[in-house]
């Protein structure tokens, strides 16, 4: 696979860049508009997860690249209850969007939404241009809109390494007969082997390469966090939802966790996340969707969200 | 990561799985052996016992490697296994079954095609059921699936027992070999085709060298009419090759991408479905292969005996093949294998064993014929008549054993004997690749070394 993308330029703006081109998304990468050249070359397999990123964005073909995603007019009714009531709100590429309002705002019903997982009642979903309303999860998520749970879900009774190697997309071993009979089950084998070395990468990326061996059940709350975000990205994701990635993960952690999703969004990917933890959003997204009640309430920037009365009357109760 | 490194891997799990194995097979085995000498068996009593033996650790270890791969592996919760093994044995008996006018004593007749045809059709048959109980049963939450499974078992068997399937003439105008067909009712079918192992063995031109060994055998071991013992010695080790393909096939099935999906959507099917993921594909795959290979294992249980009746589908079967299993371990084929071989030799086979050995040992005389004069003996204070009416009623107790001994799993070994251990769902070793030879991947715990 692209174990060998050794050359690797990315930047902030390389999700803006119209010119990214390759063959079949395999062997080289081409990128140019590199007003920055990444400096983060302290993290292991970095450069390398970047260039994986750079490649699936490559082959999407007739990409908008300014708003990956664009929701429309999303509804969705539990009985008599609106969870979510025409929100619209679109996320830019390359950018760390925060999503927030108090419980019972909509919140993950939304993701629920974008992600399949939910079929709205009414509105639309388009991600890289293309209307995904009503696909099912796993169609979605091999567009490359990679999400995770609010509550780490992980394949418990499964090993760290089989998590990850679950991920990838496109896994020619996953036709059974491939992966039975004689003569393309060695191609398999071959796969796999590139596969791993992706893999471990990862692991190194967010040092969780000591765990490789051990269950996920075995895992820490934090721990899993990780282990959730690693796979995810490991699908090869233009976009990735974290639904609250720093719910019940300590400091220093959480810590971590931010310097990745911040190399990662330098790198080109784009992100929308879900978080109770004010300060958190407010210090780290460029740009923040408060809901209420099912409604967009407000939609800017964070000094912008700070100053609206709505909001601190709704969610804030007048602090801040 | 070479080939050969892979080997290594594989070749060292084989050997650890496959030593376990043969214990407990040699353990079983000698157990028997011991007991036929206690009993006073000849020869010929030996290995009937033996082959005996053999035919229910080679049946139940295969349905139990199916199952493995429904609920171990995909966590389908299917309690219609034997719905699937009479489908398979009732195809091959359909389709194989020479035409009423060709004489013999059944009643009704099949299409009087080779026995292979036969066997491969009820295969693919019981797949075919699978993926119609499949395609609506697999959105439903796993206990509903298990219901809809038990149901449709049962609908097979009271299909068997209808009348209006019994049988069927088969109009002339269609040209076809047959004149009547259909299921036999309540009466069953008479499986007159040829004898499986014979025509297995014409088929490889080995029958004419197996009767020139039968010469042999009855001058030298066995005079008289050896050829019931040594066909059924061979039908067991026949089942025992198919019982090696089976774990074959599922283990390469397990320990690939898509073994590694199926295990995905047993632990949350949610989370395979957000990585990409077709689950149902997945379990409509899993699901019609296990149906078939539960086919299989019915065609082979039953197709030596001298006919099948829609009684032996009853769901119990279905029971102890999930005993089978949880015995051995859910998620290993390993234990799927040793679970079945520890269910035949110990619960299935044997109670009637332990009884047979008593009775042996001591001089005992006639059971009460019912429960109540079995109690009155403890009026006197003489417990044996209870003694010998349990004894002599100890195969309908076998299921209260069975019970007892689930019970006592669930508590103390809920994961059966192999349930535990890491089956890594991957075609290669997981380990951190080494681009130099000589850096052992175990070492390479701190981050960052790579490049």
């Amino acid at each position: 696979m692209s174990d060998t993308d050794e050359e690797v330029v990315s930047s902030t703006a390389a999700a803006d860049s119209e010119s990214v081109t390759t063959d079949a998304g395999d062997t080289g990468v081409v990128t140019d508009d590199a007003s920055e050249v990444d400096t983060t070359d302290d993290a292991g397999g970095a450069d390398s997860v970047a260039g994986d990123a750079v490649d699936a964005v490559a082959t999407d073909v007739d990409v908008d690249r300014e708003t990956p995603l664009e929701v429309e007019g999303l509804r969705k009714t539990f009985g008599g209850i609106v969870a979510v009531d025409e929100v619209s709100f679109d996320v830019e590429a390359g950018t760390l969007t925060g999503l927030i309002g108090p419980n019972g705002a909509g919140k993950s019903t939304t993701f629920n939404l974008i992600t399949g997982m939910l079929e709205p009642d009414a509105g639309t979903v388009r991600f890289n241009g293309e209307d995904v309303t009503g696909l099912q999860p796993h169609e979605i998520a091999n567009r490359g809109l990679a999400r995770t749970f609010q509550i780490a879900r992980e394949l418990e009774e499964m090993t760290v390494l089989e998590n990850m190697m679950l991920a990838p997309k496109g896994q020619s071993g996953e036709a059974l007969w491939r992966s039975v009979l004689p003569i393309t089950r060695e191609a398999v084998e071959r796969e796999e082997a590139a596969q791993l070395e992706r893999v471990w990468e990862v692991l190194d990326f967010f040092e969780i390469d000591h765990l490789a061996e051990e269950y996920a059940g075995n895992l820490s709350g934090g721990q899993r966090k990780l282990l959730e975000m690693a796979r995810a990205l490991l699908t090869d994701p233009d976009m990735l939802l974290l639904d609250e990635p720093f719910a019940g993960v300590n400091p220093s952690l959480e810590k971590r966790l931010l310097e990745h999703i911040h190399e990662l969004r330098e790198e080109g990917y784009t992100f929308l996340i879900v978080e109770h933890d004010m300060d958190l959003i407010m210090n780290n997204c460029e740009r923040v969707i408060v809901l209420h009640q099912g409604r967009v309430l407000k939609d800017g920037t964070p000094a912008t969200i700070r100053e609206s009365e709505d909001v601190i009357e709704a969610y804030l109760g007048g602090e801040v | 990561m070479s080939g050969a490194d892979t080997g290594g891997w594989f070749d060292a799990l084989f050997d650890r799985d496959l030593s376990l194995v043969l214990v407990v097979l040699a353990v079983i085995y000698v157990a028997y052996v011991l007991a036929g000498v206690a009993f006073g068996y000849g020869l010929r009593g030996q290995l009937n016992s033996i082959a005996n033996l053999t035919f229910y650790v080679g049946v139940f270890g295969m349905l139990a490697l199916a199952l493995n791969l429904h609920w171990g592996y995909t966590g389908l919760f299917n309690i219609g296994i034997v719905g699937f093994m009479g489908i398979g044995i009732y195809v091959t008996a359909l389709v194989s079954k020479p035409p009423v006018a060709e004489g013999g004593a059944a009643q009704v007749g099949g299409f009087g095609l080779p026995l292979g045809v036969g066997i491969l059709a009820g295969v693919l048959v019981a797949g075919l059921f699978g993926l119609l109980v499949a395609l609506p049963a697999l959105r439903l939450r796993a206990d509903y699936l298990a219901i809809v499974t038990v149901a449709f078992s049962e609908i097979i068997r009271f299909t068997m027992m209808s009348r209006t399937f019994q049988s069927v003439e088969v109009p002339a105008a269609l040209g076809l070999r047959a004149d009547t067909v259909g299921l036999g009712g309540g009466g069953g079918l008479i499986l007159n085709y040829t004898d499986p192992l014979e025509a297995l063995l014409r088929t490889v031109f080995l029958w004419e060298p197996y009767l020139a060994v039968l010469d042999v055998v009855q001058q030298t071991l066995i005079p008289n009419n050896p050829k019931p013992v040594v066909d059924g010695l061979l039908y067991g080790v026949m089942l025992l090759v198919g019982v090696f393909a089976f774990y074959v096939l599922l283990t390469r099935l397990g320990r690939s991408p898509f073994g590694r999906v199926l295990k995905a959507i047993r632990e949350d099917e949610d989370v395979a479905n957000a990585l990409g993921k077709d689950t149902d594909r997945f379990k409509l795959t899993a699901f019609v292969l296990g149906a078939a290979l539960m086919g299989f294992g019915g065609i082979l249980w039953y197709s030596s005996r001298g006919s099948i009746t829609p009684p032996s589908f009853r769901p119990n079967i279905t029971f102890f093949i999930w005993i089978a299993l949880i015995i051995g371990g859910a998620g290993s084929n390993t234990g799927s294998f040793l679970g079945g071989a520890i269910f035949a030799g110990l619960l299935y086979e044997g109670p009637r064993y332990v009884k047979n050995l008593v009775e042996a040992a001591f001089e005992l005389g006639d059971a009460p014929r019912n429960f109540g004069e079995a109690m009155a003996g403890f009026a006197s204070l003489d417990p044996m008549p209870f003694v010998l009416y349990t004894l002599d009623s100890v195969s309908q107790l076998r299921l209260v054993i069975m019970g007892a001994v689930l019970v006592w799993l669930m508590h103390n070994r809920p994961e059966g004997l192999l349930g535990h251990r890491k089956e890594v769902a991957a075609s290669v070793g997981l380990d951190r690749p080494s681009r130099d030879e000589t850096t052992d991947a175990s070492a390479a715990t701190d981050g960052g070394e790579t490049r």
